[in-house]
């Protein structure tokens, strides 16, 4: 039967992996804001996760303003990098080096 | 219950799946197709979960509205895949056995040092007549409405920060002045001009 630890060790596994996928992929942004994606979803299925087993609405009220900052990130991240796009002609990371000195 | 159990499995395997080929893709427009794939997966585990109007929400909002941007933005962009492969695996063993570690600590931590019984009994089953969305509405509209509100303020300023980082004036743009055309009088366009006859040189 599945309890909260299943949901719990499945959330666990999206979140290392996204992190490993933020380790191996630096040097593309649009992965990188992939990754992010993934985590935030681990992390919602923890939440909704322990609101049904808590039986408490609270957690999932969270999962829905998680989602709405989350679009809100990946709207102004993408368009900042249209705009760096436009700029640089490139996304890479490592040539994002301009406040070096 | 057995099939709830098996359902549970397949999608998360799918789902975990799905996950790896996003980390692992080298194609940016593959890995935003895995990632709606993954969200889909993850849409049927939190139905499973029974919280259904949050697993409609991740469809359609997310998948519909935000990996959809996504796609339009890797497309859009003409990025090089060459460029991007090089040098990529330097960090991969750094990746990796970080991700094991986590992944061994998390889940000893679930498994084996929490406070929640693992008799397998799975969690207790909801009352009679609930609906998922009655009861999120109920408390999101009472309880959290100032939350709410704020979220909408949150939205608009995504909306006016992309439109303003992404908007942009071209020079030399041929356009069209509509306040000139209209105030223009049919005395202005036409000018005669008397002058002498112009001889072939």
């Amino acid at each position: 039967m599945i309890g909260l630890q299943h949901y719990l060790t499945v959330a666990a596994m999206l979140f290392v992996l996204s992190l490993a996928g933020i380790i191996i992929n630096r040097k593309n942004l649009i992965l990188l804001l992939m990754c992010i994606e993934l985590m935030l979803l681990a992390v919602n299925t923890n939440f909704i996760a322990f609101s049904r087993y808590l039986g408490d609405e609270t957690g999932q009220v969270f999962v829905f303003f998680i989602l709405t900052v989350a679009a809100a990130e990946a709207a102004i991240g993408l368009a900042i990098l249209v705009v760096l796009f436009r700029n640089r002609r490139s996304i890479a990371v490592q040539e994002l080096n301009t406040l070096k000195g | 219950m057995m099939l709830h159990s098996i359902l549970f499995y397949v999608f998360a395997a799918i789902m975990f799946g799905a996950a790896l080929g996003v980390v692992l893709s080298r194609n940016p427009v593959h890995s935003v197709m895995l990632l709606v794939f993954t969200f889909f997966n993850a849409a049927i585990l939190w139905l499973l979960a029974e919280a259904e109007f949050l697993a409609i929400v991740l469809v359609l909002v997310y998948v519909g509205a935000v990996m959809v941007l996504f796609l339009f933005v890797v497309m859009m962009l003409d990025v090089n895949i060459e460029a991007a492969k090089r040098g990529l695996t330097r960090y991969a063993p750094l990746g990796i056995g970080l991700a094991l570690f986590m992944a061994i600590e998390l889940i000893n931590v679930i498994w084996l040092r929490t406070g929640v019984s693992s008799d397998g009994s799975g969690f207790a089953p909801t009352p009679e007549g609930y609906s998922n969305t009655k009861a999120l509405g109920s408390v999101l509209y009472t309880e959290h409405v100032y939350a709410f509100e704020i979220a909408a303020v949150i939205l608009l300023l995504a909306i006016i920060a992309a439109i303003t980082l992404t908007m942009r004036r071209r020079p030399g743009l041929k356009v069209q002045n509509i306040g000139k055309q209209v105030a223009v009088r049919a005395k202005d366009r036409v000018r005669v001009v008397k002058m002498d006859a112009e001889k072939k040189q």
